[in-house]
């Protein structure tokens, strides 16, 4: 194969490189990469910090992150260079959001903010703040200048990239105009929309009732001051997300759903110029005998009785061959849409990692390239 | 708008039936185990068949599952096994991804309903995307006579606007349209569809959706969408519905299955199997699982085996067949951990193999047929 490699070591060791954040479809092992990223560079002699989202349980457990703390915490390991320091923290959506809030708006006022009931619904479940705040994280701790590294994992998106769209699409929302004309149409706005918004928005009131457009109406004036603020600071994250100190890796599996994603994402992110270092084919399956599969097959037809022990054993490398034939096909597809996007492969691990020794050895099989 | 009428009617992918012999190309690296043992399609059969006499009456079949499990795929081959013997079925998805669309390889799916297959014997799956401000917009057009505005409003984000303001209002339309498919007559006074398939939210997500009580604190108490939502709370705490879990024999998914399978309960939502899918079929004898994980497998004896097959092995590819055999084993061995965390449930299990290249309409076709083998019907 004439790809490009992604080799992953000199990116994660170069100093210039502070930024690294890992995205892709859901499932693919995104958390574990990112966890394996950090410990490598921390092993390297970096202190770096690894954001995480959602951690699976084991996982959590074996870099010390028992709850939710939002705030890094050094996790207890004994690293290859006594220089490095790994960091690990797991991202509070809500409280992120509440720190924002905080940082852009007078006590009184934040607290009549956190203690509207819309608040609530926008801080937890408008589609895209998990991704916005992971961004709003990664910023507020470059700031800080604390780490050489951030490592953050990016939830698994229901589509596209939210956490490029997610700002925009809140102020959109947040902007007042929407609300202002289902609480009050005046007559400038009608002439412009036309009777059929008085009735959309009688329909809408009767639908969710006129106490929540009140409240709405009374939460989006709360916020309007805060907007000069938010589209700064979102404009900020976005610059350092560009900045030539970043480096994007997309993660997939080789299968057809993952792919297609991982080609939407690579797509999206040239296109917003964001610095794209490649993708990790995640869990791949080569072979690690050299048979041939005809000499296996027939062989394990051969001594299926008389030796079913080796019988068996040729069958899991006959069962191999034909996945890693998939997988390459897979691949050979991927690659012919992007030509010039650096690959690397991890091979799967036996058993799913939640030790930092299985992490390491992630690390090891990612950078092996 | 193309036409939705699909190729797929008698993919070649779709094998003859072995249920003894599960190794073919297709199904490559793994079979179903626990499947293909017993299961007589059709049958009421033993007492520990894993569809049971519930899942038969149920007409509303809800399928979540963590994401990655393969939740749409195997709601669609669910469909497609509900849909055999001339019966009618309709694949909703909730999510407005697509996913059935490009699993059954048609166009976008537009706000109607479409044939998408056409099962053994004749019955047909029809798929349906449920819009949310398409639906929203419906109401308005029936309850407010609102229906050429409508395209304007939904330009302007207004729809947008509702629905984020009270998400719950967005639960409540998803369903409520589910309801009206499930219940609807057609003009012979007879439901319309033999089974409603809905490819729902993930488990994460899962008893929130379904918990309609909750969303609707959300809206008005009066009016039709309130009266409706009253109707879907009936319709999904009967034996009408029954919720079905896709997993994977991994910690994660298997981690939340149990959450969600705790939280349905807990929310009287009637919970009817766990299917596993993807699931590795051992290769190796019980016995030798063990040591065959630890790397502990005699190379010598192999050696002969080989070589009984004509095959001279050097250290280097016995190495690399033990190690193989190794992962495999260490595979097999955790999946049993987790098959058994399942098992605790009480819950019935039914079980699908990973499909060395099933992502596509040739898969769900066997994922189907290994369903009814099942006793699935």
């Amino acid at each position: 194969m004439s790809k490009r490699v992604l080799d992953l070591g000199p990116i994660l060791r170069d100093r210039k490189t502070r930024v690294v954040v890992t995205c892709g479809s859901g499932g693919v092992g995104k958390t574990t990469t990112a966890a394996s990223m950090a410990l490598w560079a921390a092993d390297a002699g970096r202190k770096v910090a690894v954001l995480t989202i959602d951690p699976a349980k084991r996982l959590a457990q074996a870099l010390g992150l028992e709850a939710l703390d939002n705030d890094p915490r050094r996790v207890d390991v004994e690293l290859a260079d006594p220089k490095g320091e790994l960091w690990a923290m797991m991202l509070d959506t809500a409280r992120t959001f509440d720190e924002m809030v905080g940082a852009h708006s007078t006590p009184e006022r934040a607290k009549a903010i956190l203690a509207n009931p819309f608040y609530k619904v926008i801080s937890t479940s408008f589609s895209g703040t998990q991704e916005y705040m992971a961004m709003e994280k990664l910023s507020t701790l470059a700031a800080t200048d604390q780490f050489d590294l951030i490592v953050v994992d990016t939830p698994p998106s229901r589509s596209a990239l939210d956490f490029l769209d997610a700002p925009q699409r809140l102020s959109s929302f947040l902007d007042g105009r929407m609300i202002r004309l289902l609480s009050a149409p005046t007559r400038g706005v009608m002439k412009i929309v036309g009777a059929g918004f008085t009735l959309f928005s009688k329909a809408v009131t009767t639908v969710l009732g006129g106490q929540m457009l009140h409240d709405a109406a009374q939460f989006v004036q709360l916020f309007e001051d805060m907007f000069g603020g938010f589209r700064e600071r979102a404009q900020h994250t976005y610059e350092l997300l560009r900045a030539p100190g970043t480096a994007f890796v997309v993660v997939s599996i080789c299968e057809a759903d993952s792919l297609r994603e991982a080609s939407y994402f690579a797509d999206r992110l040239r296109a917003e110029r964001m610095p794209l270092a490649g993708l990790i084919l995640n869990r791949t399956h080569p072979p690690l005998a050299k048979l041939p599969l005809p000499a296996a097959e027939v062989a394990q037809e051969k001594i299926e009785r008389s030796a079913p022990l080796a019988a068996a054993v040729l069958g899991i490398h006959t069962d191999r061959l034909a996945v890693r034939a998939a997988e390459l096909h897979m691949r050979a597809r991927f690659d012919r849409v992007h030509t010039d996007l650096p690959v690397v492969e991890v091979a799967a691990l036996a058993s799913d990692a939640h030790d930092l020794p299985a992490l390491r050895e992630i690390g090891r099989r990612m950078t092996a390239a | 708008m193309t036409p939705a009428e699909p190729r797929a009617t008698t993919p070649e992918a779709v094998p003859e039936t072995t249920p003894s012999q599960p190794m073919s190309t297709k199904t490559g690296a793994t079979a179903n185990g626990a499947a293909s043992g017993n299961g007589r399609a059709g049958s009421s059969g033993p007492a520990r068949e894993p569809w049971t006499n519930a899942c038969h009456r149920a007409r509303l079949h809800v399928v979540t599952g963590k994401g990655g499990t393969g939740k749409t795929t195997v709601a669609a081959a669910l469909a497609l096994t509900l849909a055999t013997e001339g019966r009618r079925v309709l694949l909703v998805e909730v999510e407005e991804r697509q996913g059935i669309a490009r699993l059954f390889d048609v166009p976008p799916l537009p706000y109607e309903e479409r044939k998408v297959a056409v099962a053994t014997g004749g019955g047909e799956v029809r798929a349906l995307c449920i819009d949310v401000e398409a639906a929203l917009l419906e109401y308005f057009q029936i309850f407010y006579g609102l229906g050429f505005a409508g395209r304007s409003l939904k330009k302007m984000g207004a729809v947008e606007f509702a629905t984020t303001l009270a998400p719950g209002l967005r639960d409540v339309l998803l369903t409520g349209k589910v309801k009206e498919t499930v219940t609807r007559l057609g003009s012979d006074n007879k439901l319309v569809y033999d089974s409603v398939v809905m490819d729902a939210p993930p488990t994460g997500r899962v008893v929130t959706f379904l918990g309609v009580t909750g969303a609707m604190s959300d809206i008005a108490r009066r009016g039709p969408i309130h009266s409706q939502a009253e109707g879907v709370v009936r319709l999904l705490h009967s034996a009408d519905t029954i919720v079905h879990l896709v997993t994977l024999l991994e910690d994660m998914p298997v981690t939340e299955t149990l959450e969600a399978i705790e939280h349905l309960r807990d929310a009287d939502l009637p919970v009817g199997t766990i299917i596993v899918n993807a699931a590795t079929v051992s290769r190796l004898p019980s016995a030798s699982l063990k040591p065959a994980s630890e790397n502990r497998l005699d190379k010598s004896r192999l050696a002969a085996g080989l070589a009984q097959g004509g095959i001279t092995a050097d250290d280097a590819v016995l190495d690399g067949l033990a190690a193989q055999a190794a992962e495999h084993a260490i595979r097999v061995l955790d999946e049993a951990d987790c098959r058994e965390q399942l098992v605790a449930t009480g819950l019935p299990i039914l079980s699908l193999p990973r499909l060395v290249d099933g992502g596509d309409l040739g898969g769900v076709y066997e994922l189907a047929d290994r369903l009814a083998e099942q006793g699935v019907t």
